[in-house]
């Protein structure tokens, strides 16, 4: 007989029920399967009506982060294996509305990603014909900060998002962060201004716990502590000189 | 059912869609855009593209070579005015990536780096480490940010065309979180919702690459284009499919069968030597290596593991630095999900289904026979691909082609005004189909996995690497039964907020119709030709079917197939020459 392991699954059916149940599932256990394997074993042979996102299965759209067994993974790169003997708890992403079971609603993360204006600024367009340089070191700049899969863990995980919902957020931190070092922008000023008046900054007190949970490495509480340093001069600087400053 | 209209509806948010998002913005800023995506566009597959995008940037390479290798690659079966302005457009969407903040991987003198690839000559794959797909995909995506006149409807599902007086005037789209179907009406539209691997069972492709925007454009009568072409990528990770990039051959890893063989040699691919060689051994074409998978399998040279036969990738040579610098995500890979570090262990591999060389049918200007409608990507056949595409070829073809396709649909919409009065009826039926056929279904018997499963095995044993006339009869009678058993579907969901269930379904519906185009297409080409291998019509014949195929879809039963003729400007057919 094949071994058994059991879910205990977060459901919420907003047209059955306001309030959110667990419901059990019982599914074969398998040594090479992730979390996601059981999931969609449930869906295909269990219980058509579990809901949850997926794609890639390879760890690099972001689209299946949920909480296991209280703490945020990309459940795509999460063995069942590390979890044994069971149960294992699933739930949506903290800090995010629940739209239905295990998918968060997280329109308000494209909102804040474009307020930090993540593409490059300049005022000259290169030659259609060649290529801006970029040395391999000043790539290293700033090549951790663009890893991000936008997969939210990093929110799920943050104690000031959770209490400050208007913070702008590690990710979208950590991006503007991305085109702020790279060697082929000049939009820096312009993205400090649109994060001036985000008080959550000032509120992280840099636990790192973003950092901890990042499945990419990006490090977003680096990004912040950096922004708060040097940043926090840079706009002062902007206020003094206003003709000096680039835009 | 409500209405919202825009001037282009591009259907699609992953490389080719927000190529053209990006053209038609620019050709004309008073345009207003639609775009629909069934995921967030970043999570769009074009984000798990791994080894590169070709494009002729050094001083030693020139276009010339690119479009031979493309057309030998394809053999033959490219057209070749599609190769030349693609290889000709190839460089300045590149730069264009490049200037929008693409972290290509760069020489010491801070140029571009390129790499090698299979079935390239010249060095001329450019790169973003191993993951070049995802950083192409959010470079695009966060430049649309910056465009206001691109409204977006992420999460939006595209059941249907909409088609009156011979012209496509938009589509019809349920939001997913809702359940609401909303008729987008648009005065051109472009179709570009990637490929359809998930009708095969082993595949890198992802969960929504279930060929949706084929089946919808096919179902509006238009041509699918040389379908029996379907790429298996040699190196793919048994259970799972996850891609080992061809970058890990580029960069001098070895296939060896179970004797600790390089077995390429034996297949006319050229001589093995300790360092790659280009277009050569391992760095031959995709679908001769994958034959020559099935020949030593049949020899009983491959291992028997769990999930089939395979054999290794020997990247150990290469050392952790090189490891860790070119092939980052490589060997990521292997520790997450095969539990294996390349560093110290051979990675097993097998043939994996990986790309759709056809498509929906489109002239180099991108448009189908459809007025008003544009296809580009992978769900397009334009076709530079011809029987067999080259790796990195099919990034940049996102780019040439959807920038192409964006700017003649900008140009098509300023030239209508109106829609027709004849739509309203279009997508009160179409709201009726969905709630009848599946929301407010009862009697469903049939799992909907069942079906998926039977189609994957049925396409895998008769439309696999190797097909005979016998095996693909079956492999048809399998799918027009699977199409009548469709109707029976069981769904435990009857909700209308994210109801992933419908989703599925309607993806089943798309596949088996794409299925049935594979298939067909692949019966009708009585020849062996890249990545399509008859074992009863063993080789290549120029004279009968140096032709595209086209399959219309009928009322009932297996579509129709028609030939038109293949487009030769300089290079005439010859023998495809690797390793010699
Ligand atoms: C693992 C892997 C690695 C690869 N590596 C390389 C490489 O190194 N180099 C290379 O050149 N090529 C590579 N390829 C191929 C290449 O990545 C794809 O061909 C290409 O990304 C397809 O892009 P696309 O824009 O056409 O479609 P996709 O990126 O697949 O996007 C399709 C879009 O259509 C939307 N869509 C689909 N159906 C619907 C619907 N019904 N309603 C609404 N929206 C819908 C989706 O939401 C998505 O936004 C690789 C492919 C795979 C699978
Ligand atoms: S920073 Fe890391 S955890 Fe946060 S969204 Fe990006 S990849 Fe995910
Ligand atoms: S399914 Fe794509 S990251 Fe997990």
């Amino acid at each position: 007989m094949k071994d058994l392991i059991t879910l205990n699954v977060f459901r919420y059916q907003p047209e059955k029920s306001k309030e959110p149940t667990y419901q059990e599932y019982e599914i074969p256990y398998h040594k090479d399967w992730v979390i996601l394997d059981a999931l969609n074993y449930i869906k295909d042979q269990i219980d058509g009506s579990l809901t949850y996102r997926w794609s890639c299965r390879m760890g690099v759209c972001g689209s299946c982060g949920m909480m296991v067994n209280g703490k945020p993974v990309l459940t795509c790169a999460t063995f069942l294996e590390s979890y044994t003997p069971g149960p294992i708890r699933i739930e949506p992403l903290e800090n995010f509305p629940v739209i239905r079971d295990l998918v968060i609603d997280m329109s308000d993360f494209l909102e804040k990603l474009k307020k930090v204006k993540p593409w490059i600024i300049r005022k000259d367009v290169g030659s259609e014909d060649r290529e801006y340089l970029q040395t391999p070191s000043q790539l290293a700049d700033y090549k951790q900060y663009s890893m991000c899969i936008n997969c939210m863990l990093c929110y799920a995980a943050c104690p000031v998002y959770g209490l400050e919902p208007e913070f702008i957020g590690p990710a979208a931190l950590a991006l503007a962060q991305r085109y702020n070092m790279d060697s082929r922008d000049e939009g820096k000023n312009q993205r400090m201004k649109a994060l001036s008046h985000d008080t959550g900054i000032w509120q992280c007190t840099f636990v790192g716990d973003c950092s901890a949970v990042c499945p990419k490495n990006v490090d977003p509480a680096g990004a912040i502590q950096r922004y708060k340093v040097e940043g926090a001069s840079n706009w002062w600087k902007t206020l003094l000189l206003p003709y000096a400053s680039k835009d | 059912m409500s209405i919202v209209q825009c001037d282009v509806l591009i259907i699609g948010a992953g490389g080719a869609g927000l190529r053209a998002a990006i053209a038609v913005s620019e050709a004309n800023p008073q345009l207003k855009i639609g775009i629909v995506s069934k995921v967030y566009p970043m999570r769009s597959h074009t984000v798990s593209a791994e080894g590169g995008a070709a494009a002729v940037i050094k001083e030693d390479d020139s276009l010339e070579h690119h479009a031979y290798d493309t057309i030998s690659g394809g053999d033959w079966l490219s057209d070749q005015d599609a190769v030349e302005l693609f290889v000709n457009q190839a460089p300045k969407e590149m730069i264009r990536l490049e200037h929008w903040g693409c972290p290509w991987s760069r020489e010491q003198n801070g140029t571009v780096a390129v790499r090698p690839f299979g079935g390239m000559k010249m060095k001329r794959t450019w790169f973003a480490a191993d993951k070049t797909g995802f950083h192409l995909l959010h470079t695009l995506f966060q430049t649309t940010l910056k465009h206001e006149n691109l409204l977006r409807f992420d999460e939006w599902f595209v059941t249907r065309l909409l088609v009156e007086d011979n012209r496509c005037q938009g589509a019809i789209a349920l939001e997913i979180a809702t359940g609401k179907m909303t008729a987008i009406k648009a005065k051109s539209t472009i179709i570009c919702t990637g490929g359809a691997g998930k009708v095969f069972p082993f595949t890198t492709n992802a969960a929504i690459k279930t060929g949706d925007g084929m089946a919808v454009a096919y179902r509006a009568g238009i041509p699918l284009k040389d379908m029996e072409f379907v790429q298996y990528h040699p190196t793919g990770l048994p259970f799972t499919g996850i891609l080992i990039t061809e970058a890990a051959r580029a960069e001098g890893g070895y296939l060896l069968n179970k004797d600790e063989y390089r077995y390429l040699q034996d297949y006319d691919l050229g001589k093995p030597s300790s360092k790659p060689v280009l277009r050569s051994m391992e760095l031959g074409p995709r679908d001769r290596l994958s034959q020559a998978f099935v020949k030593e399998q049949e020899k009983g040279r491959t291992y028997e593991g769990e999930y089939g036969h395979f054999v290794h990738l020997d990247i150990r040579h290469l050392g952790e630095k090189i490891i860790n610098s070119k092939l980052p995500f490589v060997r990521e890979l292997c520790i997450k999900y095969e539990n294996l570090d390349p560093v110290k262990e051979k990675i097993p591999v097998r043939p994996v289904v990986h790309y759709m060389m056809g498509g929906i049918d489109t002239n180099i200007e991108a448009e189908t026979v459809l007025p008003g409608l544009y296809a580009a990507g992978e769900c397009a056949c334009v076709s530079i691909n011809g029987a067999n595409r080259l790796g990195s070829n099919s990034l940049t073809e996102l780019l040439v082609f959807g920038a192409i396709a964006g700017r003649n649909a900008a140009n098509y919409a300023t030239q209508q005004n109106g829609f027709s009065k004849g739509l309203e009826a279009q997508y009160k039926n179409e709201a009726n189909r969905i709630e009848q056929n599946f929301l407010k279904k009862k009697e469903g018997k049939v799992k909907i996995a069942d079906i998926r499963k039977a189609m994957n095995n049925t396409l895998e044993a008769g439309a696999g690497i190797y097909r005979t006339e016998t095996s693909l009869k079956k492999s048809q009678e399998d799918i027009q039964e699977l199409k009548e058993r469709f109707k029976y579907i069981k769904m435990d969901d009857s909700s209308i907020t994210f109801n992933t269930e419908l989703i599925a379904a309607l993806e089943l519906s798309c596949m088996l119709d794409v299925a049935e185009a594979v298939i067909q297409s692949g019966l009708h080409r009585r020849e062996s030709r890249g990545s399509h291998q008859r074992t009863d019509f063993p080789n290549r014949d120029d004279e009968k079917f140096l032709t595209h195929s086209l399959a219309y879809q009928k009322e009932d039963g297996p579509p129709d197939i028609k030939f038109k003729p293949v487009t030769i400007t300089k290079w005439a057919p010859g023998e495809r020459i690797y390793g010699r």
